[in-house]
């Protein structure tokens, strides 16, 4: 439970420093910025998210798992109850997939 | 035959092998003319003193894992190794097909060590994704890359037999299986060419060099050209690991065979929602985990090769 406050926290405060101001809508803190992953499948495996965002991964398996997007970001290896985030400050599309099993696959989309 | 047949002929005869050692014994499988044909239980298999050289396959200890499938991968490790310490007939050397450690510390690497060299034998290593995740990834190569090649390829000879470790666990692509890589697979052309054709050959890696299960990544996307490479050879044996289970097809002179782990078992392909660890009753654990005996008599162009549980 604590690594999931901690989480939810983070998001909450990065989310608040880096957004401009005008932009920081309401609807904005509803998006879910997290991702799980279960079963070695990323939840969810396409996720739209704001310029400037930020999205945390939880690995809830008891196999460890990565998360890299070949020349944008690469996790260390998450154990189990590990995260990783990632803030993104440019738009477009962000294909990720884990290293040690490469048929896991997620995108992020950035507008 | 197609890959389906092969894939129904695989789980099928898996099956049977785990009935059999739920039964509380092993089979011996020996091939003679690319069929298997099982010679009977472990205990009569071993009774019979093997002629020729005989080698161990340890696979998957996952040193530092604790979770519920087996709070205590190491003292499973222990009695693999405490098992092969009393065996009959020493085996000439051993095999381990990778995931030595379960998340590349240097403490996990050390308690590996210190318990498999207590075999007192020469152990061949190839690394497993769980043994390339420290940030530098250097501790693998530093332990047991000495005199290999690449991501840590060689070949070697024993017994008459060429041996060839590979490296299907690294530099791998988003939405792919395991892969050996341009490099690897020209020095493996290399390293083939000029060998005769009548000298047996055995090829282990990691992840399965045939595609077991590419829903789970249960295979290696460009195994299909190392068995290019040994084609023509009288007899080829692919031993690997990865997939924690007993699992054999036999496809011309080629025998596939992955061995059980020494940590904790996983699923048959598909029957559960992911590839992870199974958690079992603690009774049927030990049945699960275990070793793999190869024994090579020379001129029979036969590999015969025994699972033996941690318990029966």
């Amino acid at each position: 439970m604590n690594s999931i406050n901690r989480r939810d926290f983070g998001i909450a405060v990065v989310a608040t420093m880096l957004l401009p101001v005008g932009t920081a809508r309401a609807e904005d803190s509803a998006v879910p910025l997290a991702v799980h992953i279960d079963n070695f499948v990323f939840e969810p495996a396409q996720l739209t998210v704001k310029v400037g965002q930020t999205v945390t991964w939880t690995n809830r398996d008891d196999i460890p798992h990565t998360v890299v997007c070949a020349g944008k970001f690469r996790s260390k290896t998450m154990d189990t109850d590990g995260t990783f985030t990632f803030t993104f400050t440019a738009p477009g599309d962000y294909k990720y997939f884990c290293s040690l099993h490469p048929h896991m696959t997620g995108a992020v989309k950035v507008e | 035959m197609s890959d389906h047949d092969h894939h129904e002929d695989g789980v099928s005869r898996r099956r049977v092998l785990e009935c059999m050692t739920w039964a509380g014994t092993g089979v011996l499988w020996t091939i003679t003319g690319g069929v298997p044909h099982s010679l009977g239980i472990v205990d009569s298999a071993l009774a019979a003193e093997p002629a020729g050289m005989t080698f161990l396959q340890i696979s998957d200890s996952h040193v530092g894992f604790d979770k519920p499938a087996n709070p205590n991968a190491i003292g499973t490790l222990e009695e693999a190794i405490n098992k092969i310490n009393a065996m009959p007939k020493k085996p000439s050397f051993m095999i381990h097909t990778g995931d030595i450690t379960h998340l590349s510390k240097v403490k996990e690497f050390d308690d590996a060590d210190r318990i498999i060299s207590q075999a007192k034998l020469d152990v061949h290593y190839v690394p497993g994704e769980h043994d390339i995740i420290d940030e530098e990834v250097k501790l693998y190569k530093e332990r047991y890359g000495r005199g290999t090649k690449g991501g840590g390829w060689y070949s070697f000879d024993a017994g008459g037999v060429h041996f060839v470790g590979l490296v299907n666990v690294a530099n791998l692509k988003g939405g792919g299986l395991g892969s050996l890589g341009d490099d690897q697979l020209e020095w493996l052309e290399d390293d083939l060419k000029g060998k005769s054709k009548s000298t047996p050959v055995v090829l282990f890696a990691h992840i399965p060099l045939w595609t077991v299960y590419p829903q789970w990544g249960w295979g290696t996307e460009d195994g299909a050209r190392a068995l290019e490479y040994v084609k023509g050879f009288g007899s080829v044996t692919v031993l690997n690991g990865h997939i924690h289970q007993v699992m054999q097809k036999v496809e011309g002179n080629v025998t596939f065979h992955t061995a059980r782990s020494t940590a904790f078992p996983q699923p048959a392909p598909g029957t559960a929602p992911s590839p992870g660890p199974m958690k079992v009753e603690d009774a049927k654990l030990r049945s699960l985990l275990g070793v793999a005996s190869i024994n090579f008599k020379q001129g029979d162009q036969r590999l015969a090769i025994i699972d033996t549980p941690l318990q029966g």
